[in-house]
């Protein structure tokens, strides 16, 4: 598959994965207008339509909004600022380098260059957000600063800069929006159940007996099923994503090598970033609670992982060396 | 009837030329563009290189050559005219300030200057620039001069006063890889 076919195909998952949080938001919706609400058929749905207004209105928030909460939750600080403390000539010697990589880096994607952002944390991570390419942002640690020579520094900006270009950063914005406005109904729906069991049973005598017993209990599944489903949903969709952004990023660098050698740094440091939330993983360049994933390569771990294993992601960039200097 | 018809070709042909004459100027124009883009790495490179050769001209007083060769193609580069012309004179350049840095890996007082560190931070990252637009500026070329070779557009094309644009290219194989300029600066 070449890259603008794992671009199609990403887009086709894409959407896939968003009917499936849309039908998540109805059908929790439904089941609170259904079941507490006594819906008949008749009235407006409300339960419906603000379960949707709920998910619409979290993804709004963090298009417009999120990239600001993202940076200010992991006190990252605009380039030029760090740049004026610096107080060492090689700490300046590092920010200017890593404002000359992120330049290159937009030269290569032809993209406007994304503002810079350095977080101060001894864990070397990276991570891009913002709604698109125009209004973005890279930030990356001061430990990756400390830690990863010139090339490897350009794999892992080239990285983001992918992200930024293949609108990664928007769709997994939107994704941890829609995963939360689940898991919040869900706790709602959970809790209402506890307490308001009474009001079901008088709903339930205006609605129809058995068939309403088997829709309830399909409901009460969902309700536990769905935040479950959805993050492995976000999960595998922002895995299949650091696969791509590995590839395209390589592309642009022409240097698979670089990110390959950063991530093994990456990888060795393997300490929690400790600046860096639990909601922000999938933005990073590799997941930021440092699970060593890379030794025993679980299935049921990988399926809540946000990203690949770090040996996995760098054999297949070795293998992209390897075959680009075949071809030549 | 006839006459219908023949006039509908005409309106169509009119048609076909006015969109393949916007098109046409539209990729010049992405074209000039994509130049502008390299030219600009190029001349800050050219502004660069002054201070480097001053910065290291005590230390490296006994490379005179080296340093007159960096000068002077300089002096050639900044001289070059067209794409075609400036590629050339850029890689003869690159190619001396190669060996410029390579001569410096034997003056450890050059090495920890920090001075050095940052103009040969600066250079590397130009001569980087210049590699990525001349990858931008080559794809836009290219398909601006197939647009005017094909069939029909080459019809017109030469009329219109359209030419084919240069490519930026290095063409002599030992060109082709930008130098690593490595002082050791890692980290």
């Amino acid at each position: 598959m070449n890259l603008l076919e794992q671009q199609a195909s990403n887009r086709r998952r894409t959407w896939a994965v968003m009917l499936v949080f849309i039908a998540f938001l109805v059908l929790l919706g439904a089941g609170f207008d259904r079941f507490f609400l006594g819906y008949s058929g008749t009235s407006l749905p409300v339960g419906t339509l603000a379960a949707l207004a709920l998910g619409t209105g979290s993804a709004m928030f963090s298009y417009y909004g999120g990239d600001r909460a993202v940076l200010l939750s992991s006190h990252a600080q605009p380039l030029e600022a760090r740049e004026a403390a610096a107080q060492t000539d090689a700490e300046k010697f590092k920010l200017t380098q890593l404002d000359n990589v992120v330049d290159e880096m937009a030269i290569a994607a032809g993209l406007p260059k994304p503002k810079v952002y350095v977080i101060p944390d001894a864990d070397p991570n990276a991570f891009a957000t913002g709604r698109d390419p125009a209004h973005a942002s890279l930030a990356v640690t001061q430990g990756l600063l400390d830690r990863l020579d010139r090339e490897e520094l350009q794999g892992v900006v080239a990285h983001e800069m992918s992200h930024i270009r293949n609108y990664d950063i928007r769709l997994m914005m939107i994704v941890a929006a829609l995963v939360g406005a689940i898991v919040l109904l869900s706790d709602w729906g959970a809790n209402g159940l506890w307490w308001g069991g009474g009001r079901r049973r008088n709903s339930d005598e205006g609605g129809g007996g058995a068939i309403g017993a088997v829709m309830f209990a399909v409901w009460i599944i969902g309700i536990i099923l769905a935040p479950i489903i959805g993050q492995l949903l976000a999960m595998m969709v922002s895995r299949r994503r650091e696969y791509l952004a590995d590839a395209s990023g390589a592309e642009l660098t022409r240097n698979p090598l670089g990110l390959a050698r950063a991530l093994q740094d990456i990888d060795s440091a393997a300490e929690p970033t400790k600046l860096i939330s639990r909601g922000t993983a999938h933005l990073c360049i590799a997941d930021p609670l440092g699970r060593a994933l890379g030794d025993k390569e679980h299935a049921a771990a990988e399926l809540f992982a946000t990203h690949p294993p770090i040996a996995q992601r760098i054999a297949r960039l070795r293998e992209m060396a390897y075959q680009s200097q075949g071809g030549h | 009837m006839v006459l219908y018809v023949l006039v509908g070709v005409i309106v169509l042909l009119v048609l076909w030329a006015i969109a393949t004459y916007n098109r046409l100027i539209g990729l010049r124009n992405q074209t000039l563009n994509g130049w502008k883009q390299i030219d600009v790495q190029l001349k800050r490179r050219h502004d660069l290189i002054p201070n480097l050769v001053n910065t290291v001209k005590g230390e490296m007083a006994f490379e005179k050559d080296t340093l007159t060769q960096v000068v002077e193609a300089r002096a050639k580069a900044v001289s070059a005219s067209g794409p075609a012309d400036a590629a050339q004179k850029e890689g003869e350049l690159t190619q001396a300030l190669g060996r410029l840095f390579a001569v410096a890996e034997n003056y450890p007082n050059l090495k920890a200057n920090e001075n050095v560190r940052m103009l040969q931070e600066e250079l590397t990252s130009t001569e980087n620039k210049i590699g990525f637009a001349r990858q931008f500026y080559n794809d836009i070329a290219t398909k601006f001069n197939t647009a005017q070779q094909t069939f029909p557009t080459n019809l017109m094309a030469s009329n219109l006063g359209f030419k084919p644009a240069e490519l930026f290219e290095i063409t002599a194989p030992a060109d082709r890889e930008v130098p690593t300029v490595d002082l050791s600066l890692q980290k």
